[in-house]
């Protein structure tokens, strides 16, 4: 059993996503690693001054420069012959790779750097409190997209940053979730072990956000894939490559999915959109076969 | 060797010498050329450096902070909008104690867009907790930018280097370029005490509560204070290894002198020519400009400036709302002395507009005039063309 190099102490809510996340990461990648970070629920909970919760190298600079960083840093360690051996990971929430962070994200992929970015991706501006971000899914309700008398959360779909992040050309890219922590691993060692900029888009269920019993964030990450709403995929190259890494025998229905969840709890009554959900579920799903 | 080279090439051979090796850069008027001339000399094999084109200067900045955390000397380069973008990041690589070096070709700002000289960019950044120094030539630059490395990773601040858009980046002047032995020994390869390294775990850039933020500020500020002691020895070392000196104010003809124009930039080589006229004509003139601009020589202005009755500094900027930079950080120098000099603010120069021997010949014959009347705007507008306000 190897040393955790993500230790106890932090500040996260009971059952977060993202630590669980950075765990199953870490467990893969070692101590040979230096991790970027974003300014973000997981900085700001893992790096309390005089404290930390890490054992590898780790940075935070800003918020929208994650990869820029991670590019500094890679070019860096090459010039100083430094670079063989050495794990460079990024990581960033939602809000700090889909909106605010795009711009770096696109010129690091750009650039080739042997950067593998990581998006810890609980579909909002958690930190600050709960805001909507371009990765919060349709209908769900947040501070800023809240249900109301003529409105039912969220009306803009889920950016499709994997497609974008494919578009730039990169060797690997990955969806992956906490509950299928082997799948996960596999995909970050693929990652690690391909030369280039690879992109991993992990998604983070939130207790607090996504309002459910904290007992539930590994039950409804499993919901997530099991439902389709979050695919589980892998793409080498061109996005003619991608293939689900799994497959469903039984494609559960996305309600009990929703139902789990007090961001959708508005949707209750509500037939129409809960049936407009799985509608565009199933669409997305049968693009890719599962 | 002597070359000719125009400011922004002088600042890439600087940098050159200083064997930098992680330059990432993005292009904006007038400092293009130094990217462009770093990326010669990496093509030529003259520099061993990673050279990133990144996709703006915000990038450009971020990408040195990461580099440099990496224990990489880096370095960049950029303007107005670009140095604006970077804003945030300013702050950051100076909390984060990370020696960036930066020439920056002094720019207006939008709005309106003006690609011209003043020294808004620069000195808007003067919260920053970066080094500041001022060149008035190409020989300056090229010093200053090796003495801004060395300074800075003594004190693990970052450091900018002004220097004004056109009047210095674009034009060719005679150099003397030192040689690379003496600037390896003057600089030495860069060896932090604390970098991200895998052997040896650290967190930089901490989430900081109430309880420590303030004495981590005061330790920056601790460092700036130091620099000032440091940048005078760095000056002393660099004048006895090269011959050319440099001081924090550079003050001429002021020992006696009863009106002493302040200036910053290239325009001080045009108030040494007017102080020459009107020295010639019996006035007691002179002028004093400064060099090292953060951290401020407070101590140096109260010595240059003991017997003057006026002092009339000439800002190349304007903080709206009140007056010009360099006026307000001059006159609380003196706001506790017993003894103080009138001092006078004059802005002149915005947007490029030329700044010529006869404004600074005028000012000599207004200040008499206040002297006598006690009349005075704070700030007064050179050169306004009446007719369009």
């Amino acid at each position: 059993m190897s040393e955790e190099l993500f230790v106890s102490g932090h500040r996260a809510c009971a059952s977060c996503g993202e630590t669980v996340a950075v765990r199953q990461i870490l467990s893969v990648a070692g101590e040979n690693t230096i991790a970027v970070l974003s300014t973000g629920c997981l900085e700001v909970v893992s790096t309390q001054y005089p404290e930390t919760a890490w054992k590898i190298p780790t940075i935070h600079v800003a918020f929208e420069n994650t990869a820029a960083v991670a590019s500094g840093i890679d070019c860096a360690l090459k010039v100083l012959d430094k670079r063989k051996g050495v794990n460079v990971l990024a990581f960033a929430g939602d809000g700090g790779t889909f909106d605010i962070g795009l711009q770096a994200l696109s010129g690091m992929l750009e650039r080739g750097h042997n950067v593998k970015y990581i998006c810890l991706d609980n579909e909002a501006y958690m930190n600050t409190g709960i805001q909507r971000s371009s990765a919060t899914p349709y209908s769900a309700s947040t501070t800023t997209s809240p249900p109301g008398k003529y409105s039912s959360g969220e009306q803009r779909k889920k950016k499709p940053m994997g497609a974008i992040c494919i578009a730039h050309d990169i060797p690997y890219a990955a969806t992956a979730t906490i509950a299928y922590h082997l799948d996960l691993k596999k995909k970050i060692k693929k990652a690690l072990e391909t030369e280039g900029p690879c992109f991993i888009h992990v998604l983070a269920p939130c207790p607090t956000g996504w309002r459910f019993p904290s007992e539930l964030t590994i039950e409804i990450s499993r919901l997530a894939a099991e439902t389709g709403v979050f695919p589980l995929w892998e793409c080498e190259g061109e996005i003619k490559n991608l293939k689900i890494t799994k497959k469903l025998k039984e494609r559960k229905r996305v309600l009990e999915y929703l139902k789990l969840q007090g961001r959708f709890s508005h949707l209750i009554k509500n037939e129409k959109v809960i049936n407009e959900i799985q509608r565009m579920v199933d669409e997305k799903c049968a693009k890719h076969g599962l | 060797m002597k070359l000719i080279l125009e400011g922004n090439h002088a600042a890439a051979y600087a940098a050159k010498l200083c064997s930098v090796q992680v330059v990432p850069a993005y292009p904006i008027t007038p400092s293009t050329h130094f990217p462009e001339k770093i990326s010669e000399f990496i093509a030529n094999g003259e520099l061993k450096a990673e050279f990133m084109l990144v996709e703006s200067e915000h990038s450009a900045l971020s990408a040195c902070i990461g580099a440099s955390a990496i224990g990489a000397r880096t370095c960049t380069c950029t303007s107005s909008q670009g140095l604006a973008l970077m804003h945030e990041l300013l702050f950051i690589a100076s909390g984060l104690r990370l020696p960036i070096v930066m020439p920056v070709g002094n720019r207006a700002l939008s709005a309106p867009i003006n690609i011209w000289c003043d020294h808004q960019d620069s000195i808007s950044q003067r919260d920053t907790g970066w080094l500041q120094f001022y060149c008035e030539n190409s020989q300056e630059v090229l010093d200053l930018t090796i003495l801004a490395f060395k300074v800075a990773e003594n004190v693990l601040l970052p450091a900018i280097i002004g220097l004004d858009a056109f009047t210095l980046t674009h034009t060719s002047e005679l150099v003397d370029m030192p040689g690379q032995k003496e600037v390896d020994e003057l600089l030495p390869t860069y060896k932090p005490a604390h970098t991200l390294n895998p052997k040896n775990p650290m967190t930089f850039g901490s989430f900081c509560t109430p309880d420590y933020y303030t004495e981590l500020k005061y330790k920056t500020q601790d460092a700036m204070q130091k620099a000032s002691e440091i940048i005078d020895k760095v000056f002393a070392e660099f004048k006895s290894k090269f011959g050319r000196e440099y001081k924090k104010i550079k003050s001429y003809r002021c020992e006696d002198a009863e009106i002493i124009f302040i200036t910053l930039g290239a325009i001080s080589g045009t108030a040494r020519i007017a102080v020459d006229k009107l020295r010639a004509k019996g006035e007691k003139v002179g002028v004093a400009s400064f060099t090292v601009y953060r951290p401020f020589p407070s101590k140096e202005l109260l010595e240059v400036m003991k017997k003057a009755k006026v002092l009339a500094v000439f800002d190349r900027n304007i903080s709206l709302g009140f007056s010009g930079a360099l006026f307000q950080d001059i006159s609380s120098c003196f706001i506790n002395q017993s003894e103080k000099p009138l001092i006078l603010n004059y802005i002149l120069g915005l947007g490029g507009r030329d700044v010529r021997v006869e404004n600074f010949e005028a000012i000599v014959e207004s200040s008499k005039k206040v002297l006598k009347t006690g009349l005075f705007k704070t700030p007064e507008w050179i050169g306004l063309k009446e007719e369009l306000v």
